[in-house]
C-alpha cells in the first residue's frame, strides 16, 4: 500500500465536473425516492391512481429509473471522476467530453423519464427507454469511457488502484450489457416506438442478464469501486487485504454475470439454464462477502471512528446492509425459496434491503465527504444532522423491509394454501386484501427514508452557502490518500 | 499469481480486455444455445402471430406496464395450475418481441385470461375495477374507451415484428388495416382475416360502441386471446413435472 501525497493545485483536478455530478444526484435522488414513495402509497390508496399519465404502471418505471439511473448513475460520474483523478495524481481527461456526459446524461434521464408518463417504453424491466434514448445513451457512454481510459492513461501512478478497477468493470460491462439488451428495429426513423430484436425465451434470458447485471455491475462493481475510496479514506486507513481484493474482484464479475437466469425459475427457459444460474447465485455469495469483509475490516484498529464519525457509520452500515441482502439473494435463487418468494413483494423487499441500505448510504457516506472537500469547508454544516439522516433512514429500511417480508411471504403461502377439501383456500384478491396493512407501513418506511434525504439536502446547502468564498479552510494540503 | 496481477494493474488496456473476457464466458454459455430453437421451444399447434387489432392491444398493454403488476407465466406448480390453468410453454411467447413473463404478481397471472371473462366483464372492468372488484388496487383505465386506437402506423409496426422474424406474411401487412376493421366491428365480413389468422379468431365489437375502434377494443381482443392460441389438448402434458413441484405444500388428500 503506498501512500501518496496530493499537490495542492485546484487547478490540478477538475472538480467543477464533479461539484455538477453531485448536485445532479442529490436532485435525482430526492425526486427518485419521491416517486418511489407516491407509487407505495397507489399501492395502498388506488384512488390516487390518476390516468392515463399518473397511474402505477407508468409511474413505476420513473421511480426504478429516478433512483437506479438518475441517482445512482450520478453518483457513479461524480465519485468515478473525483477518485479516478486523485488515485491516477491527474487531471480528468478532456474537460469539454465531461461535460458532455453531464448533460448528455441528464438529457438521457429527462427522455426517460418523460417517455414513461407520455406511453413510450420497450417495456424491458430497468430497460425501458426506447430506441432514440438507448441510442443517445451509447453516445454518452462512450465518451464516459473513453474519459475514463485516458484518465488512467495520462496517470502519474504505476498501479491502477483497486477502486479503479471496479469502475472500469462497471463501465465497460454496462456498455456490453445496454448494446445487446437494446438492440431494436425502430417503427421509422421519426416514430417514437421499435420492436425489440430478441423475442420470446431468448428474449427473457437475455433481458435477465441484462437485468440482474445492472445490479451486479451498475449497483455492485460500481458502488464497490466507492466504497474502496472513501471507506480508507474517510477512515484514513489502509484496505484490508490487498490480496481479498484481487481474489474477489475477478471472482464476482466472472460469477455475476451468470447468475441472471435466477429471476426465470419454473419459467418456459429451459431446466439447465436455470440450474446454472441457482449454481452461479449461490457461488456469488462469496465474492460479495469478500468485499464487505474487506471494507469493514478496514477499520481494524479504528473502530472507535464509528463512534465520533456518522459519515463513516453511513458507510460502515451500507456494508453491513451488502453483506445481507447478498446473503439474501443467493438464498432466494435456490428453486424450493425461489417458488415462494417469486412474484411477491418479497423481492420487492429484498431489492430495497440493497438499494435503500447499501447502493444509497454508500452514496450519502461518500457525498458527505465529497460535499465539503470540493466545495472546500473545514466540515459539513451539522454532523449531528448527518446522525439524524441515518437513523430516520436506518428505521425507514427496517420497517419497509420487514413489511415486505410478512407480505411477500404471506402472500406466498396463501396462494399455495389448500382447505380440507383440497381446494385453494383463496381467491386472489382475498390475497390482495391482506397485504393492504402492508403496504401502508412500507409507504410509511418509504415517508422515514424520503425525510432523511430532505434532512441531507438542508445539510448539504448550509454547507455549500455557509461559508463565504474567501474561506481558507481549505483542507486540500492535509489530505492523503491510501492506494 | 500477485506478481502476475501487477501487469494488469501498470496497463489498463490489459486490464479492460481480461475483464471483457472474464464477464463473456457466462453470458455466451447460458444465451447463445438458447438459439437452437428446436431444444428451446416445444412442438405445439395453433400458435399463430396476433391479429394487427391484437398486436394494437398488446402495444397498449406495454404502454401502460400492465407487466409490472400481471405476470404471464404460469409456473408448472400444483396450486398455479389449478388456479391459472395448464402451465405456460415457450411456444406461447414465441412471438412476443419482448417477453411480457413479468416479474410480480400485484395482480394475478394473465398469461390464460382469454375467454374467462365476457368483453362486458373485461369493459367495465378496465372503466373502474371496483366497480366488479371492491378490493382491487388496479388503476382505472377509463380513458381508453374514448381514445380511438392507433391504426395509423399498423403497417410499420407488423413490418418491424416482420423484420424481426415473426412470420406476418406480405398480405397480412397490405391487409392490416382491414383486418382490424373487421375484426373490431360487428357485423363485418371477416372471411380475409380468417384466412389470414385462423377461423378462431375473436371477431366481434369488444367494447359495445359501434362504428368506433377503442383502444378499449384493442386491449380486450388481445386479453381475450393471451394463452388460447397454442393448442395445450394436444400437448402431452407432463404429469411428472407437476408431481416433482406439485406437491410443494403437501399432496392433497
Amino acid at each position: 500500500m503506498q501512500s501518496v501525497t496530493i499537490k495542492n493545485s485546484n487547478t490540478l483536478y477538475n472538480d467543477e465536473i464533479v461539484k455538477l455530478f453531485t448536485i445532479a444526484a442529490l436532485f435525482w435522488g430526492f425526486v427518485g425516492m419521491l416517486v418511489g414513495l407516491i407509487i407505495a402509497l397507489q399501492l395502498a390508496f388506488p384512488e390516487l391512481n390518476f390516468e392515463p399519465y399518473l397511474t402505477f404502471g407508468r409511474l413505476r418505471p420513473v421511480h426504478t429509473s429516478g433512483v437506479i439511473f438518475a441517482f445512482g448513475g450520478n453518483v457513479l460520474f461524480a465519485t468515478s471522476y473525483f477518485v479516478v483523478q486523485r488515485t491516477c495524481d491527474t487531471r480528468l481527461w478532456n474537460d469539454k467530453l465531461a461535460l458532455f456526459t453531464f448533460w448528455g446524461y441528464q438529457l438521457f434521464i429527462v427522455m426517460a423519464a418523460l417517455g414513461y408518463v407520455l406511453g413510450v417504453t420497450q417495456n424491458k424491466e430497468y430497460a425501458e427507454p426506447e430506441w432514440y434514448a438507448d441510442l443517445w445513451l451509447t453516445f454518452v457512454w462512450v465518451a464516459y469511457l473513453i474519459i475514463f481510459l485516458m484518465t488512467l492513461k495520462n496517470r502519474k501512478e504505476p498501479h491502477i488502484y483497486v477502486a479503479n478497477w471496479f469502475f472500469l468493470a462497471f463501465i465497460a460491462t454496462v456498455a456490453v450489457l445496454h448494446l445487446v439488451n437494446g438492440v431494436s428495429v425502430p417503427l421509422s426513423i421519426t416514430d417514437s416506438h421499435s420492436v425489440p430484436l430478441w423475442g420470446g425465451v431468448p428474449s427473457a434470458l437475455i433481458q435477465w442478464w441484462y437485468g440482474h447485471n445492472a445490479v451486479g455491475f451498475f449497483l455492485t462493481a460500481g458502488f464497490l469501486g466507492i466504497m474502496y475510496y472513501f471507506v480508507p479514506k474517510r477512515a484514513n486507513r489502509p484496505v484490508y487485504s490487498y490480496r481479498l481484493s484481487i481474489l474477489h474482484f475477478w471472482s464476482l464479475i466472472f460469477i455475476y454475470i451468470w447468475a441472471g437466469p435466477h429471476h426465470l425459475h419454473y419459467t418456459a427457459l429451459p431446466d439447465w439454464a436455470q440450474t446454472l444460474g441457482m449454481t452461479f447465485s449461490i457461488m456469488l455469495w462469496m465474492p460479495s462477502w469478500g468485499g464487505m469483509i474487506n471494507g469493514i475490516m478496514t477499520l481494524s484498529g479504528a473502530w472507535n471512528k464509528l463512534r465520533d464519525d456518522p459519515v463513516l457509520r453511513f458507510m460502515i452500515i451500507s456494508l453491513a446492509f451488502y453483506g445481507m441482502s447478498t446473503f439474501e439473494g443467493p438464498l432466494m435463487s435456490i428453486k424450493a425459496v425461489n417458488s415462494l418468494s417469486h412474484y411477491t413483494d418479497w423481492t420487492i423487499g429484498h431489492v430495497h434491503s440493497g438499494a435503500l441500505g447499501w447502493v444509497a448510504f454508500i452514496s450519502f457516506g461518500a457525498i458527505y465527504y465529497l460535499i465539503p472537500v470540493l466545495w472546500k469547508r473545514k466540515e459539513l454544516y451539522s454532523l449531528r444532522l448527518v446522525n439524524i439522516h441515518l437513523w430516520v433512514s436506518t428505521i425507514g429500511i427496517v420497517l419497509y423491509i420487514t413489511a415486505m417480508w410478512v407480505s411477500g411471504i404471506m402472500q406466498g403461502l396463501m396462494w399455495r394454501a389448500y382447505d380440507a377439501m383440497g381446494f385453494l383456500e383463496y381467491s386472489f384478491v382475498e390475497t390482495v386484501e391482506a397485504m393492504h396493512p402492508y403496504y401502508i407501513i412500507r409507504a410509511l418506511g418509504g415517508l422515514l427514508y424520503l425525510i432523511g434525504m430532505v434532512i441531507m439536502l438542508y445539510n448539504c446547502w448550509k454547507t455549500i452557502n455557509g461559508c463565504s468564498k474567501s474561506c481558507d479552510m481549505c483542507q486540500c494540503d492535509k489530505e492523503k490518500i491510501y492506494a | 499469481m500477485l506478481e502476475q496481477h501487477g501487469k494488469l494493474e501498470r496497463n489498463s488496456i490489459l486490464l479492460l480486455i481480461f475483464t471483457i473476457l472474464a464477464i463473456s464466458v457466462g453470458g455466451l454459455i447460458e444465451i447463445v444455445p438458447l438459439f437452437r430453437m428446436e431444444t428451446t421451444i416445444e412442438k405445439v399447434d395453433g400458435m399463430r402471430p396476433y391479429t394487427p387489432l391484437e398486436l394494437v392491444g398488446k402495444q397498449i398493454y406495454m404502454r401502460e406496464n400492465c407487466s409490472s403488476c400481471h405476470s404471464q407465466q404460469i409456473r408448472p406448480l400444483r396450486d398455479e395450475v389449478e388456479r391459472y390453468g395448464h402451465y405456460s410453454l415457450a411456444a406461447e411467447s414465441m412471438y412476443d418481441h419482448p417477453f411480457l413473463w413479468g416479474s410480480k404478481r400485484t395482480g394475478p397471472d394473465l398469461a390464460r385470461v382469454g375467454g374467462k371473462y365476457s368483453d362486458e366483464w373485461h369493459t367495465a372492468h378496465l372503466v373502474n375495477p371496483r366497480d366488479l372488484v371492491p378490493e382491487s388496487i388496479m388503476p382505472s383505465y377509463a380513458f381508453m374507451k374514448n381514445k380511438g386506437a392507433n391504426l395509423v402506423s399498423l403497417e410499420k409496426l407488423l413490418r418491424a415484428q416482420q423484420i424481426v422474424g415473426v412470420p406476418y406474411t406480405e398480405e397480412m401487412i397490405d391487409n392490416a388495416y382491414k383486418d382490424t376493421v373487421s375484426q373490431a366491428r360487428s357485423g363485418s365480413d371477416t372471411t380475409g382475416l380468417n384466412s389470414r389468422y385462423g377461423n378462431k379468431v375473436n371477431a366481434r365489437d369488444f367494447d359495445g360502441q359501434k362504428d368506433f375502434v377503442s383502444e378499449m377494443d384493442a386491449l380486450i381482443a388481445y386479453l381475450q386471446a393471451l394463452g388460447t392460441l397454442a393448442n395445450i389438448k394436444d400437448y402431452q402434458l407432463s404429469t411428472e413435472t407437476i408431481s416433482e413441484y406439485g406437491n410443494v405444500k403437501g399432496d392433497r388428500k
